[in-house]
């Protein structure tokens, strides 16, 4: 899907948030970015959305092609809706924004609520739901316009655990179901383990990948609770006992 | 029951305080000149309503015509500063200023520039209103959530898709801060105003009345003014706060 190339990004301030990151995402990919806090991987995400430019380095689209309005979905890690606008209005945002008309968008506004389990809910306010419900309908409005590439920013750490494992499941679903690529920004190795199928794990100081692991958990049954799931994990955690000295 | 106590608790106050008040005047004998009993200065109200209810338009009517032109002047300033730092650096330092000045300071100066009395009223009262509204709306223009500021523009949204979509509905409740603040003081600036201006000026106002009534030691009828005053405010106060929930129902439905 893209190749980042040798990018690091300096701050005013001379801080560096990254250096030398160079890493190839294929179609499809389910990668997350893992690591402490301070490893850059929030900039590295803002990088892909193009909300912020890299100081060195490019990153490099398939066929030359940069995504446009629309060709990514941002997910982030509070829910950041609208509130004087319903469920519904909030999804129908970003094709609002490219100029849309309401009633042509319709059918795509009911889709993607319904791909969130939230067709119920469409005229509830954002106060009127739940922290995930609220970060439900922020996944349903980042799928609205069918992105090819969706960009989450921990979007659900700071939800209940109970809560975080059914978007977990959700979340695996869907990328399953529509092929997707999706990056995914986490500090929970747990988290890493059980959605990804790609972990680049990052350290800090400056900012860099310091291990690409290949998930490959069986789907089917509970996974939370497969021999391949705890050995992924107990891989990740060496792995960062080896390159982050205490 | 607790609610409806609430509510009548100013009323059974305000009772309760002019009771005394009529009754401390009766006992002690104070003459009305000094301080006229509250039944006193109802009689006044009832035998010069005609003009004094003519007054009270008059200050009102200038009142609200300085409330509109704050709301637009603070907003339109508020936007710009928030779209420009340079706007902001520039203006900022002399809107303060405007504001700390006392506007029995200015207000002469303005009526001899502002040839039509009317106008020269609004315009006072306009300064010492304006300022609430460009303060809180661009406090609330300022803390637009960054992330939403992401989300529109990784949308391709335009400058004026921002404003008009995101910024602006954020800034709604400071804005109606504002405006609360800005409707008594647009009252105060009102009144201020016409004292200054006097006779000379727009001789129809409150303000003018109470002059009058002080001048001929009318002091039942100054009260009455006074009083009539008092209400304008709550009234306008109150009327703001209604406007306020009515506006932000919908986003604070639970």
């Amino acid at each position: 899907m893209f190749s980042i190339r040798s990018v690091s990004k300096t701050y005013p301030n001379a801080t560096i948030a990254l250096q030398n990151i160079s890493a190839d995402i294929a179609h499809g990919e389910f990668v997350a970015l893992l690591g402490p806090s301070g490893c850059g991987k929030s900039t590295l995400l803002r990088l892909l959305a193009g909300l912020e430019a890299p100081s060195k380095g490019a990153i490099e689209w398939d066929n030359a092609q940069r995504p446009g309005p629309g060709d990514i979905g941002f997910v982030f890690q509070d829910a950041t809706l609208l509130p004087w606008a319903d469920a519904a209005d909030n999804v129908y945002l970003p094709l609002r924004l490219r100029g849309e008309r309401r009633a042509n968008a319709a059918g795509r506004i009911q889709a993607a609520l319904a791909q969130v389990e939230l067709t119920e809910f469409a005229h509830a306010r954002p106060k009127a739901l739940s922290g995930g419900m609220k970060m439900r309908v922020s996944i349903a409005r980042a799928l609205v316009s069918d992105p090819q590439l969706l960009l989450m920013d921990e979007p659900f750490a700071a939800l209940d655990e109970f809560t975080r494992h059914r978007l977990q499941d959700d979340l695996h679903a869907l990328w399953l179901r529509s092929g997707k690529t999706i990056v995914f920004v986490t500090h929970s190795i747990y988290e890493a383990a059980y959605l990804a199928s790609r972990i680049l794990i990052m350290s800090p100081r400056p900012g860099c990948i310091a291990a690409d692991i290949r998930a490959a958990i069986p789907e089917g049954g509970n996974r939370r609770t497969s021999p391949e799931y705890a050995n992924l994990v107990a891989q990740i955690t060496e792995t960062f006992r080896r390159i982050m000295p205490a | 029951m607790n609610r409806t106590l609430e509510r009548l608790a100013p009323f059974a106050f305000g009772g309760i305080a002019l009771s005394l008040w009529q009754g401390g005047v009766w006992v002690l004998g104070v003459p009305s000149y000094v301080l006229p009993s509250p039944i006193d200065i109802a009689k006044a109200y009832l035998d010069d309503y005609a003009i004094l209810n003519q007054a009270l338009l008059s200050t009102l009517t200038v009142t609200l015509a300085a409330l509109l032109a704050a709301t637009l002047i603070g907003v339109a300033l508020a936007v710009a500063m928030a779209a420009s730092r340079l706007f902001r650096a520039a203006i900022q330092p002399w809107a303060v200023i405007l504001q700390v000045t006392p506007i029995v300071a200015i207000a002469p100066l303005i009526i001899i520039w502002v040839n039509q009395p009317f106008i020269a009223l609004v315009v006072c009262a306009t300064i010492v209103a304006f300022f609430p509204i460009l303060s809180n709306t661009a406090a609330g223009l300022a803390a637009t959530p960054p992330e939403l500021l992401d989300l529109f523009r990784l949308n391709g949204a335009t400058r004026w898709q921002i404003l008009f979509l995101l910024s602006l509905p954020s800034a709604l409740p400071n804005f109606l801060t504002g405006l609360r603040i800005s409707g008594t003081l647009a009252l105060v600036g009102a009144v201020v105003a016409e004292f200054v201006a006097g006779s000379g000026g727009f001789a129809s106002g409150l303000a003018y009345r109470i002059i009058e009534a002080s001048y001929r030691l009318e002091i039942p009828r100054m009260f009455a003014a006074l009083f009539l005053l008092g209400i304008s405010g709550i009234v306008i106060y109150t009327a703001l706060g209604l406007l306020e929930s009515l506006l932000l129902r919908k986003r604070n439905a639970a």
